[in-house]
């Protein structure tokens, strides 16, 4: 009993203005920071090239089959996440109330990732670049003393951006800078979002291309920078051991879920604005390939300026041990050089060990210094922004990276606000009477000021324990539910006449096989391995102390009991929409079965649907 | 450069030099300034001794303060700099960064902000003259209706209800011809 087919008539519903326009915001959604600063970083760490195995394996049985699903919903149905999962099954509504709350806790927290970046970008003007070199103390006798315990990135990225607190209670005060950038940030949303997708088409053509032009320059400006070659060679090497840890299959997991930007609701929005004969099979396979290689595309600068900062630092501790064994031992300049070093470290050693012994030399190892992995805020302003210090013409390095940056993770935002916005629109209360203008603003300006907490100075551990548990467990269990939902109440067979009928093909057996079994079954198992690693430690963070012993080392703590809580809402708030509606409209079922006189409402949700 | 014997006469010169700034003496000449102990590193110690007090040498407290005083012009001397010309025992002031009087990140943030509002306005604008337009157009439209369901009923600015009902007289002339039209 599939859905009479007619043609629907004009709704008056916005559409794209072409096919490219809306492969391009799908595209832009689904690249974002993640595929610059985590895919490198865990095919660093997983074994290199041996890290692609598990990652393709997922994205075939997992993130192609999700991505599917999500347009050919949004597609079939022409309504945002919430109406959607209402027509689906009134039961299942709560799926479409969680994958917005879980849009409007990430965009909370995502522009204030932006805002750094826009924070960086304001700052690359300046010549010399501000975080290369450490401000005075106030005698002006030497250096600040926090910079030169760390180093002047460190100190520009933690005091001078985020003036960090100590500790995640002790909440600081605002900082007027980042107010002032997260203000610019939430007008730039605003502006491109004003009218939905009308405004948003037009600027996805420049933030979703923009980042592709940027890396290509960096790839080869990269790959001519000395030490270049040894980052890439230590990045791709495969390491097939790696591959018995289960926690790399479990991070390949989640990292290509989590990447695709699945469970947001933004994906059903945008394939809702499409025309209904589209061929969304062919759409799904494309956004999931083009995420792939965009991330692995990445992966080449990034790395190439790993290699190059790892083996600047070693050539810095090189000279460094140098000149101070030609002081001591009073040689003629440039008897030692990089290449004799060890030659002449044997030869020193065997005549004169206790002199070298006093010398207190660092062992310079290459290794250690290609091992010192980040991922996330750190591998971008800390790591990346030395490195850019050291190559000519650093202003123009910074803009660029930071400016593609800010395009990433824009393109992304589009997508997060179009998942509140869409659902937003299609509740009859607000649609007729408000212009779209004033209720895009109106979202704006409220996250706004639910934001203006991130500003505090222990802000960006709040942005690491929402990103942490608003931002992983909820959508999880949102894909699960739609799979089972789709697969199971839905029922396959429905939704294979409908995909049929827009894609003009029949479903092969892989979709129907992984929707019905495979998808679900990986779902399920990757949020049991998620939730066991996590229960299995009490949450901790790293704060950044300069009062701590082991400065410049980060001091492990543990989260207080009321941050755990609050980290426990996060996760679950979203979630229990799910058993919410579900339970409520038993409930009425129930009142209403017991009361002859009322029809059930499952009818007029199916008559609802064909409009 | 190589060292030799010119660029140890240089030094020679240049200590010289700061000795007379420091003391304003006129005094201090080259043949007082005495190095030894030259290594192959390019290290050595020096004297300055004082020919006027019989043959003895500046305090070291002295020469530290003529040489801090200008340090700069002896580092231009031999094109190197404090990291590469190194006096034991005197340790350089560090010199304030350039601040510029308004930081530069607060007028490109000016100049971003500035562009962003110009945007907004631009949009709401457009999108407020457009709906007005649509509005305007759909008004046009029923007032067209409207009048053509006026201009049908009247006739000459006369009602065409009152022409029934009230001054119409029968005209005779045409009512009554019966006759003349041929039957059929």
């Amino acid at each position: 009993l599939s859905m009479p087919r007619e043609i629907p008539r004009e709704d008056g519903r916005p559409k794209w203005d072409n096919k490219f326009q809306y492969i391009l915001s799908c595209i832009g959604f689904a690249v974002g920071l993640g595929n610059v600063w985590r895919f490198p970083y865990l095919c660093q760490i997983h074994g290199g090239g041996a890290f692609l195995i598990p990652y393709f394996i997922a994205l075939l049985f997992e993130g192609i089959p999700l991505l599917h699903l999500e347009l050919a919903l949004g597609q079939c149905l022409r309504k945002g996440s919430i109406s959607a999962w209402n027509t689906i099954s009134p039961y299942l509504g709560g799926v479409g109330i969680a994958s917005w709350m879980v849009s409007v806790l990430v965009s909370l927290y995502y522009n204030t990732v932006l805002t750094w970046v826009m924070w960086y970008f304001i700052n690359s003007f300046q010549e010399p670049l501000p975080w290369s070199t450490c401000p005075l103390n106030e005698n002006r006798t030497g250096l600040n003393e926090e910079c030169y315990e760390s180093t002047a990135v460190n100190y520009f990225w933690y005091r001078k951006t985020l003036n960090i607190t100590p500790d995640v209670t002790e909440s600081g005060t605002l900082q007027w800078w980042l107010i002032l950038c997260l203000a610019a940030c939430w007008a730039i949303v605003y502006l491109c979002t004003i009218r939905g997708i009308e405004t948003t088409g037009k600027a996805i053509y420049v933030t979703a291309i923009f980042p592709y032009l940027v890396l290509t320059i960096f790839l080869i400006q990269g790959l001519t920078l000395p030490g270049a070659t040894e980052g890439l060679a230590y990045l791709f090497t495969p390491n097939l051991n790696t591959l018995k840890n289960p926690r790399v299959w479990l991070d390949a997991a989640t990292q290509i879920f989590f990447s695709l930007s699945l469970a947001f609701g933004g994906l059903i929005a945008f394939s809702s604005y499409n025309p209904p004969k589209n061929d969304c099979e062919k759409d799904a396979v494309t956004v999931a390939i083009v995420n792939s290689v965009t991330s692995l595309y990445a992966s080449i600068p990034v790395f190439s300026v790993l290699g190059f900062k790892a083996t600047t630092a070693y050539w810095d501790c090189l000279d460094r041990n140098i000149i101070n064994i030609i002081n001591e031992f009073d040689l003629p300049e440039e008897s030692i050089m990089r290449q004799n070093y060890t030659a002449w470290m044997s030869l020193l050693n065997l005549s004169y060990p206790e002199k070298i012994a006093g010398l207190k030399l660092k062992s310079c190892d290459l290794q250690e210094f290609l091992d010192q992995s980040v991922s996330g805020t750190g591998l971008a302003f800390i790591i990346f922004t030395q490195a850019i210090i050291l190559m000519p013409g650093s202003q123009a390095w910074a803009i660029l990276f930071f400016i593609m940056l800010f395009s990433l993770g824009l393109s992304s935002m589009f997508g997060n606000i179009e998942g509140v916005f869409t659902p937003l629109l299609e509740l009859r209360v607000i649609s007729n009477s408000i212009p779209k203008e004033l209720l895009s603003g109106v979202i704006c300006l409220i996250c706004f000021l639910i934001a203006l907490c991130f500003t505090l100075g222990s802000g960006s551990y709040w942005i690491d324990i929402f990103d942490s548990y608003a931002g992983s467990v909820p959508l999880l269990v949102i894909a699960f539910f739609e799979v089972i939902g789709v697969a199971y109440i839905y029922k396959i067979q429905r939704f294979s006449k409908d995909v049929k009928w827009m894609t003009g093909r029949k479903l092969s057996l892989y979709w129907q096989i992984t929707w019905r079994f495979i998808s679900p079954l990986l779902l399920l198992i990757v949020f049991m391995a998620f939730i066991t690693l996590q229960i299995q430690k009490p949450p901790s963070y790293a704060a950044w102390n300069p009062k701590y012993e082991g400065f410049p080392m980060k001091e492990e703590k543990t989260y207080p009991s009321w941050v755990q809580a609050i980290c426990v809402l996060l996760a679950v708030l979203p979630c229990v929409f799910v058993p919410l509606v579900a339970l409520f409209h038993l409930i009425q079922q129930m009142r209403r079965s017991k009361d002859p006189s009322f029809v059930p409402p499952e009818v007029f949700s199916r008559q609802g649907a064909t409009n | 450069y190589v060292w030799d014997a010119n660029e140890e006469y240089l030094f020679k010169a240049v200590v010289a030099f700061a000795m007379r700034r420091y003391s304003r003496k006129s005094t201090t000449q080259i043949s007082n300034v005495l190095l030894c102990n030259v290594t192959d590193r390019v290290s050595f110690w020096f004297v300055v001794t004082d020919s006027s007090e019989n043959v003895s040498t500046v305090p070291g407290s002295e020469v530290e303060a003529a040489i801090r005083m200008n340090r700069n012009r002896i580092n231009s001397a031999f094109l190197l700099s404090d990291r590469t010309l190194q006096f034991l025992k005197i340790t350089s002031t560090l010199s304030p960064p350039v601040e510029p009087s308004t930081p530069v990140w607060l007028i490109v943030f000016g100049v971003v902000l500035c562009l962003i509002v110009a945007g907004i306005v631009f949009l709401i604008v457009a999108g407020i003259r457009q709906r007005k337009k649509k509005n305007k157009e759909s008004t046009k439209r029923e007032n067209l209706e409207e009048k053509g369901e006026v201009t049908v009923a009247v006739e000459n600015g006369i009602p065409c209800e009152t022409l029934d009902l009230k001054a119409g007289h029968v005209n005779g002339v045409f009512a009554a011809d019966d006759e003349r039209f041929t039957s059929l």
